[in-house]
């Protein structure tokens, strides 16, 4: 399904310079606890269908649900991090609607009476071609927990999508799965930057989650979705205009193209005299755009009433207070004691966290080496390779310690760049550990001073040449003869080393 | 009289005291109420199924364990019938609805486990009010229940299937669910004794949930002390029931045996009898109340101010419950499934099986509570009926800070012929009158028999209700009413039942 | 709290909401039923004061939690056995035409 040709979309620029956005963010993440929220069943991800399952999740009748500790107070250190009050007292609600994908037909939510409220939390937008980064302060409305539902599979049709199917499948291993939802106030004020303001809130939010251990954050696994509330409205008006949402936006990329997308498809309808009907739009990955979701027959009216087959939850003040002094160093605070250390500008700090590589830095660092050599490996080569392959660079067969140690081999002359090229690539095709893919591919440093000697010898005296240039003083061009020596010696001299020879010996 | 005849009329203490002397099997006792089951069953209608097998498996191996030595539960061996909304794994488990028929769960409820842990050998389930919501059995999707007093009559509901199967000696005992006093009125109603014990008493795991903050499994029996014995065996703390509260059981057995009730302090409330009350039902118990009076009771009089709002507050809370609790009977896990002919919607399907698979007086409720919850309405309708409930639990506190129990007729009246209230729900809602004020404070309520209402000859049940965790002190005063009506008659009330 | 009568469209908006596909001619039957037991229950209102707190459970608990610990669960045979359509061991439902939450 795509965008329909009437709606003409605005160019992005024009869009902002005469429309202010308003964004609102609902993000929804499964939390990492062993069990699910109120059964014992795994949460494992990827296990065959319905076999992580009970009579609980399942919804079969006389089950009973049972708050998980973890997965509350997982929840309460989300909200302390993102300086949310924590509420005293508080309710599990039923909010009823019939979808097979819900075996209960009733989802057992804290919607009415959230456990966190009233928080922040400050993004960093980076600035484009070395521009100044803008700092935005998004606000929390609240933090409140919730079940998953189960995983429809779409049969028959010709798209395996929703609409058009002959049937449905459901798999309810991720019925029950805890999930927090993340809700924030209108944000304002952002212009031009909304939808980066977007993309940034939620990258700060899987760095706070992850920096906290209270989620993986695995977007390919759909344990992160957000729901994208936009409305526009011309630059001098006092009101805001309609809101859309847009639902199921599940990669960061995406949340900053749907925030894009809505304000230049709603300025068009603005442009064209319409009205934005206030709906839920449809993210489609594919080309970029939204379109509507199937309205329902009737208003909704969800019902909510307490649950009573649970009993309140009231962290008592020492507890949550106890949660609050083992709060971790939030992310951004870390990113910029570090970046200080360092010395790094905001850039290159930039480039360290894109590529995820932050965490690997560190740990390599606490092995031993400096920070620019493990930046080095990280960003360069490995992270190459780990694009490559499609993984995350954690994922890949190379410790920090063995990042630590080819490094160190390197400052102490042992081996080149090139051969410690060659020691990753035998550790990403899993030859062992670098000592012995050292040994088995023969890659030590020529390292014999009289071997060395000779070799630059000679090839000092077959160019003849280009040895007059060096005396000369031309000492760029001791490249070319490097490039001899490292040939002679199948690349095992120590480069360094070799130019300095050569420097010797034409005392130049 | 064969003897296994003999055997179905012996208490649960008595059948449990033979066994234990090797004077009879477990297999014998079983095999003589399958077969009393097989002789009145055509007349009565208790059961929605009955497991032969299983019920002689289980007794077989108890007979075993027994034989090598075992050091065996209390009740090992008795038989026992089980209400139908409870879960049964395995073997089928219908609530009294066409929506369920088939259905096996694939695992037991946790009264369920304790009972086959206990040892007591589950003869089958019991008819009821389908999803439990009636007062006469007549709901049900599998035909009514009748009453073994009178075959025209209803036994009570909705566990009317347990109180029938007692009262027919069928079982000796037999577990009911009671969310407005669908244990105590079908047990006023058949001449047994009938408990709801303290909310959070039981756990509810397993019990297919009608209203969750009312809801309780409890037992029936012939006896005063065979209830009590069965409700310490199904009693208990359950981490799989959050409600389940996390404490001792009362000594419920210590005080059956004790019933003594001398210097205890007995409330009778002021807006529970006279109006309204049939003047046979009141004069049994008045009579029952001089009797606990010369047993030494202090009896005075004590105000439920707001009880004659609880009927109202139950209306709204249940159905409102019911509602969600409803929803997940849609055809799409388990259950009928109506209309898919693989181009009906999902929505389409849900709504076919819901018409098609519930009855009448469960939809009416489904859509009562529906309504009540709805967007505009919530507060007028279950807000305010919670603010009642907290008004109806003060009036009790301030109850219980003067006396130690509370006493009313069970039932407005004695049992009603079938049909005679079924097109009139609020006429049938007026049967609960006496029984859900315990339910909305979540305090335990005794139904225990007090003789036979002089103008119709049928049973008569008075209630008992105590504070919370206090069940101990419905079974001390039910057990000496009990003793002092043998003293008066010279037998309990169910002997006089009829033999069918 | 009088309310106003219930009328068959409402009844049908109820019937809706429950999932439950009432006859169109049992509508107006629901609807004096409704009715009747609304204006017995309307009572309530008699009595509940704004300073009385709503009880929504008979027990003054909370924080009743268990730990994050995995217990096994159904194998995928019992969990399937009951239901009414099984296709690649995963329930199969009719086709869904609304939107999920």
């Amino acid at each position: 399904m795509s965008a329909t040709s009437a709606e003409a979309l605005v160019d992005y620029d024009d869009a902002v310079a005469r429309y202010q956005p308003v964004l609102g963010l609902e993000v929804h993440v499964e939390l990492n606890t062993a069990s699910k929220m109120f059964c014992g069943c795994s949460t494992t991800f990827g296990a065959e269908p319905n076999t992580q399952v009970c009579p609980t999740c399942l919804g079969l009748p006389g089950s009973l649900p049972v708050v998980n500790h973890d997965a509350v107070e997982s929840a309460i250190r989300m909200g302390l991090a993102l300086n949310c009050d924590i509420a005293p007292w508080g309710r599990f609600a039923r909010k009823n609607y019939f979808y097979p994908d819900m075996p209960k037909d009733y989802q057992i939510s804290q919607y009415d009476e959230p456990l966190c409220v009233d928080g922040w939390l400050d993004v960093t937008v980076p600035g484009i071609d070395g521009a100044e980064s803008t700092v935005v302060r998004v606000g929390i409305e609240r933090v409140h927990m919730e079940e998953d539902t189960g995983k429809l599979t779409h049969a028959g049709g010709a798209t395996g999508r929703i609409h058009g199917a002959d049937y449905s499948l459901v798999d309810y291993n991720r019925a029950g799965v805890p999930l927090i939802e993340i809700v924030t106030k209108p944000v304002t004020g952002t212009g031009a930057l909304a939808p980066e303001v977007a993309k940034a809130y939620v990258t700060e939010l899987r760095e706070l989650m992850r920096a906290l251990g209270v989620s993986d954050v695995r977007m390919e696994q759909g344990s992160l979705r957000c729901d994208a509330n936009v409305s526009i409205a011309p630059a001098d008006a006092v009101e805001w205009g309609t809101r859309t949402e847009t639902k199921n936006v599940n990669s960061l990329r995406s949340v900053e193209r749907a925030v894009r997308y809505e304000i230049r498809r709603q300025a068009g309808v603005l442009d064209a005299g319409g009205t934005i009907t206030q709906e839920t739009r449809h993210f489609h990955e594919d080309d970029g755009t939204t379109t509507p979701g199937r309205s329902k027959e009737t208003a909704e009216d969800y019902r909510y009433f307490p649950d009573p087959d649970l009993v309140p939850v009231a962290p008592a003040l020492d507890y949550v207070e106890r949660l609050r002094t083992t709060m971790p160093e939030s992310p951004a605070v870390r990113r910029e004691r570090l970046r200080a250390e360092w010395g790094l500008s905001e850039f290159d700090m930039a480039s360290v966290i894109n590529a995820g590589a932050l965490d690997l830095v560190v740990a390599t660092i606490a092995e031993g080496a400096d920070h620019a050599g493990a930046r080095k490996w990280w960003l360069g080569e490995l992270a190459r390779e780990a694009n490559e392959r499609g993984v995350g660079l954690a994922d890949l067969p190379v410790t920090p310690a063995d990042v630590a140690a080819v490094e160190s081999m390197v400052g102490a002359g042992r081996l080149n760049d090139k051969l410690a090229r060659q020691v990753f690539a035998g550790l990403l095709a899993g030859e062992g550990s670098p000592e012995e893919i050292i040994a088995a591919r023969g890659l030590e440093v020529v390292s014999d001073e009289g071997v060395l000697v000779a070799a630059v010898d000679d090839v000092i005296a077959a160019n003849p040449d280009v040895a007059q240039k060096i005396r000369d003083g031309k000492v760029a061009a001791a490249g070319a003869l490097i490039g001899q020596v490292m040939k002679a010696t199948k690349g095992k001299a120590d480069a360094g080393r070799v130019r300095e020879l050569i420097l010797e010996r034409l005392e130049a | 009289m064969s003897p296994t005849a003999d055997l179905t009329r012996l208490s649960a203490l008595d059948l449990a005291a033979a066994m234990a002397a090797g004077e009879v099997s477990s297999v014998e006792i079983t095999q003589a109420h399958l077969d009393r089951i097989e002789a009145v069953e055509p007349k009565v209608h208790a059961f929605l199924h009955v497991d032969p097998e299983g019920a002689l498996a289980s007794a077989a191996s108890v007979d075993a364990r027994r034989a090598a030595g075992e050091d065996l539960p209390a009740l090992a061996g008795v038989p026992v019938a089980v209400k139908d909304v409870l879960a049964t794994r395995g073997t089928p488990t219908t609530c009294g609805s066409a929506i369920l028929r088939g259905w096996r769960p694939p695992y037991d409820a946790t009264v369920v486990r304790k009972i086959r842990e206990a040892g007591l050998v589950i003869l089958g389930k019991t008819n009821m009010d389908e999803f439990a919501m009636g007062s006469s059995t007549e709901h049900s999707a599998y035909g009514p229940t009748r009453n073994p007093w009178d075959l025209e009559r209803i036994p009570g509901g909705s566990s009317g299937g347990s109180a029938a199967a007692v009262a027919s000696y069928s079982a000796p005992l037999s577990i009911g669910t009671d969310t407005g006093g669908s244990i105590r009125q079908p047990a006023a109603l058949t001449g047994t004794v009938g408990v709801k014990p303290t909310y959070g008493g039981v756990s509810r795991y397993g019990l297919v949930a009608l209203a969750s903050s009312l809801d309780q499994a409890g037992p029936f029996a012939r006896t005063v002390l065979d209830a009590a014995m069965l409700h310490e065996a199904i009693a208990g703390h359950d981490p799989l029931d959050s409600t389940s509260i996390d404490a001792a059981v009362p000594p419920v057995v210590e005080a059956a045996l004790s019933g003594d009730v001398d210097g205890m302090r007995i409330g009778l409330v002021r807006q529970l009898r006279g109006e309204g009350f049939q003047p046979g039902v009141q004069a049994r118990f008045d009579e029952a109340v001089d009797l606990l009076a010369s047993k030494g009771a202090i009896v005075t009089e004590v105000d439920l101010p707001h009880a004659e709002y609880a009927l109202a507050a139950y209306y709204l809370i249940l159905p409102s419950e019911c509602s969600s609790n409803l929803a997940k009977f849609d055809g799409m896990r388990f259950g009928l499934r109506v209309g898919d002919d693989g181009q009906r919607s999902a929505s389409e399907v849900m709504s076919l099986t819901r018409d098609e698979g519930f009855g009448p007086e469960v939809k009416r409720r489904i859509m009562l509570g529906t309504y009540a919850l709805s967007k505009g309405y919530y507060d007028a309708y279950y807000g305010q009926a919670q603010k009642v409930r907290t008004l109806i639990a003060r009036d009790f506190a301030e109850a219980f800070a003067r006396v130690d129990v509370v006493l009313t007729p069970t039932a407005p009246t004695t049992a009603f012929r079938l049909g005679e209230k079924l097109d009139d729900p609020v006429a049938m809602y007026l049967n609960d009158i006496a029984t859900i004020p315990a339910n909305l404070a979540g305090i335990p309520g005794m139904s225990v028999p007090v003789g036979l209402a002089a103008e119709d000859g049928l049973p008569v049940g008075l209630q008992i209700m105590a504070p919370a965790m206090a069940d101990d002190r419905l079974y001390q005063v039910g057990a000496a009413l009990e003793a002092g009506l043998v003293e008066l008659y010279g037998h309990t009330t169910i002997e006089e039942a009829p033999q069918l | 709290m009088p309310h106003e009568p219930l009328t068959p469209a409402d009844v049908a908006h109820l019937a809706h909401l429950a999932r439950i596909n009432l006859p169109a001619d049992s509508l107006g039957h629901y609807a004096d039923q409704l009715d009747a037991i609304l204006d017995a229950v309307s009572r309530v209102a008699e009595v509940a004061a704004e300073e009385v707190p709503p009880m929504s459970h008979p027990q003054d608990i909370a924080n009743v939690t268990r730990a994050d610990v995995v217990v096994e669960g159904l194998t995928r045979d019992d969990a399937l056995a009951a239901a009414p359509a099984v296709e690649d061991d995963r329930f199969r439902v009719p086709r869904i035409l609304e939107d999920a939450e």
